[in-house]
């Protein structure tokens, strides 16, 4: 297996190849860390590394393929997880300095599924501190650099999770999207991902930045290996009251099913100014494509759209606001040790361990909240969501899924955006209304711009349809190949 | 919302406070041109009316299918398990007599 190769690995492949006896787990996660040690330097998407429970857990895989037992799903795949997401024992800093060094003693639900299915953790990945940005700029250990153009940011905030995956460094990763984080970089470095439904994958062992919108999903090479990541990770947990137990499961039989006769939707508010030309033609073309595979396509409106990414950043903060009061310096992380009061300890910890734009969420959030002006903001902001929600059970009703651009323009260079918020609180302009609403979607590459820039097309479902979103992306990724 | 007045660098005080941040001098005007320029964006949604509207805090609640139980379709069973060991807890504390964690003074005299 030469490094290179290894770009292209699924994990069908790699569990084919393992018990085979073709390969090894344990050959695999060396290669891997070997091509990390070569070229992450330029990309940097590792934070850390967990090279000891790797190569423990690829050893325990070996032993089977060796005694020619059934693999599981996911045996013997490198798999990297967003370090906003905790292993026991290896470092979590969610990209912030409030959380250097910190070692959580215990797994987060995600992480454990994927183990007990045969993945291969190798390490813990960088993306935007708390998962609030856009970019990957907003890391405290420095942004990550797009892969298919190093002068180009590989979006935000799962970055690392999409970099990974496109270079080379893991077969499949975990992201987490709050809105839009996991959908727009899989489009910025042409790789899928998928954000499953509010409740479809526990959210336990994630570090909060907003309960009601957090949700992890997976960055994979193509739709299957998506729907067997989605497989091993959905399903209720006891440890998340939010967690649904409705059926899950079948991902990847169902992909078999045809598309021929679904009704696929384009909501008008989706194609308006600010797409950039290139964009909108791929996604036309995706378009004719599920046309030529006997769909039926229809125009559909989701009037509240303008109105998703301010409702979106007052919610956003408001939860981050509260959730980030954890870190204080009492119990983990850091803390200001020159302090002589608890309040002044609280203060210089949370001031040295935050960054500008987590602490500009805070602040917004903490307004928004704060007494006066709750009704105007938070409540307001609910009241919109409520009728964003009802724009997708409207549209549901007509059609099975919904095709969109996943972001209005391709990946834009580094520093391009970091001045001004709200120019990069528009990156999100079509994610947050799915994100809002709950409904599950993901980012499936669908072309390339004329400067060789990756293009997604977002697919979005019903509440726990990721069957039928998972088929369309199928067609679309199929139709890409011939 | 409407007509809201500019946020004041008091009321940035104010909140950051509330917020337990401290802010530096150079800080806190942008964070005052920050608030400003999102909150002015923010306004827009004031054009809805939403008199008639029940807010949304949970995904979960405008599920079509959606079924209440008597028991609460999500809560678990209380049933007492165990929960993180302690020792490997407080190995994460900045500081700790092993039982507590140990914070500066609360109350001053």
């Amino acid at each position: 297996m030469t490094l290179q190769s290894l770009k292209n690995l699924t994990i069908n492949e790699v569990r084919e190849a393992v018990a085979a006896g073709r390969t090894t787990a344990t050959a695999l996660a060396e290669a891997h860390y070997e091509r990390i040690a070569a070229e992450d330097g330029q990309i940097n998407s590792y934070l850390a590394l967990s090279r000891d429970r790797a190569l423990i857990q690829a050893e325990k895989i070996d032993q089977m393929a060796q005694r020619g037992e059934v693999l599981p799903p996911l045996a013997g795949v490198p798999v990297g997880i967003k370090d906003v997401l905790v292993m026991r024992g290896v470092p979590a800093t969610a990209a912030s300095l409030v959380l250097k060094d910190y070692r959580p003693p215990y797994d987060a639900t995600s992480v454990q599924r994927l183990e007990a299915a045969g993945a291969v953790l190798l390490g813990k990945i960088n993306c935007d501190e708390f998962a609030m940005g856009s970019s990957n700029e907003n890391s405290a250990y420095g942004p990550v650099r797009n892969p298919r153009a190093l002068d180009r940011v590989p979006g935000g905030s799962s970055g690392g999770s999409a970099a990974a995956v496109a270079a080379g460094f893991a077969v499949a990763t975990l992201g987490t999207d709050t809105g839009g984080s996991i959908r727009q970089p899989a489009a910025f470095c042409g790789v899928v991902g998928v954000l499953p439904t509010y409740g479809r994958v526990s959210r336990y062992g994630l570090i909060a930045f907003a309960s009601s919108l957090d949700r992890v999903g997976p960055f994979t090479r193509n739709v299957k290996d998506a729907a067997t990541m989605l497989e091993v990770l959905a399903g209720r947990d006891a440890l998340d009251a939010t967690s649904s137990d409705r059926p899950s499961g079948d991902y990847v039989a169902a992909l078999e099913k045809p598309v021929e006769g679904l009704r696929v939707g384009v909501p008008e508010e989706y194609f308006g100014e600010g797409l950039d030309p290139e964009i909108r033609a791929a996604v036309e073309k995706a378009l004719d494509a599920l046309k030529a595979a006997g769909c039926t396509i229809r125009k559909v409106s989701l009037p509240h759209t303008k109105y998703a990414v301010p409702a979106y950043y007052v919610i956003a903060t408001a939860e981050a606001s509260s959730n980030l009061s954890r870190f204080d310096g009492v119990r983990f992380g850091l803390r200001d040790h020159e302090a002589k009061t608890l309040s002044d300890m609280y203060r210089k910890t949370r001031d040295a361990g935050f960054g500008a734009e987590v602490k500009r969420r805070i602040l917004l959030g903490t307004y928004a909240l704060s007494a006066g002006y709750y009704d105007a903001y938070y409540k307001k902001a609910q009241q919109v969501r409520a009728l964003l929600a009802r724009d997708f059970l409207e549209a549901f009703h007509e059609v099975d899924v919904l095709i969109a651009p996943v972001t209005p323009t391709p990946a834009f260079r580094l520093g391009e955006k970091t001045d001004d918020p709200i120019k990069m609180y528009l990156e999100d302009i079509y994610s947050v209304a799915a994100s809002l609403a709950g409904v599950c979607g993901m980012s499936v590459p669908c072309g390339e711009t004329s400067e060789a820039l990756p293009i997604g097309v977002q697919v979005l479902g019903r509440h726990f349809d990721e069957a039928t979103m998972l088929r369309v992306a199928r067609a679309i990724e199929q139709s890409q190949q011939g | 919302m409407s007509g809201q007045s500019e946020v004041s660098i008091e009321e940035v005080r104010r909140v950051a406070e509330l917020a337990n941040l401290e802010l530096t001098a150079e800080e806190e005007p942008r964070m005052q041109r920050d608030l400003n320029a999102i909150l002015g964006y923010i306004e827009q949604l004031s054009e809805l009316d939403t008199s008639s509207v029940a807010p949304m805090a949970q995904v979960g609640e405008v599920l079509e299918d959606r079924v209440v139980s008597p028991h609460g379709e999500t809560l678990r069973l209380d049933i007492v398990q165990p929960s993180l060991d302690r020792a490997d807890v407080m190995a994460s504390a900045p500081e700790t007599d092993g039982r507590f964690f140990k914070v500066p003074k609360v109350i001053e005299r």
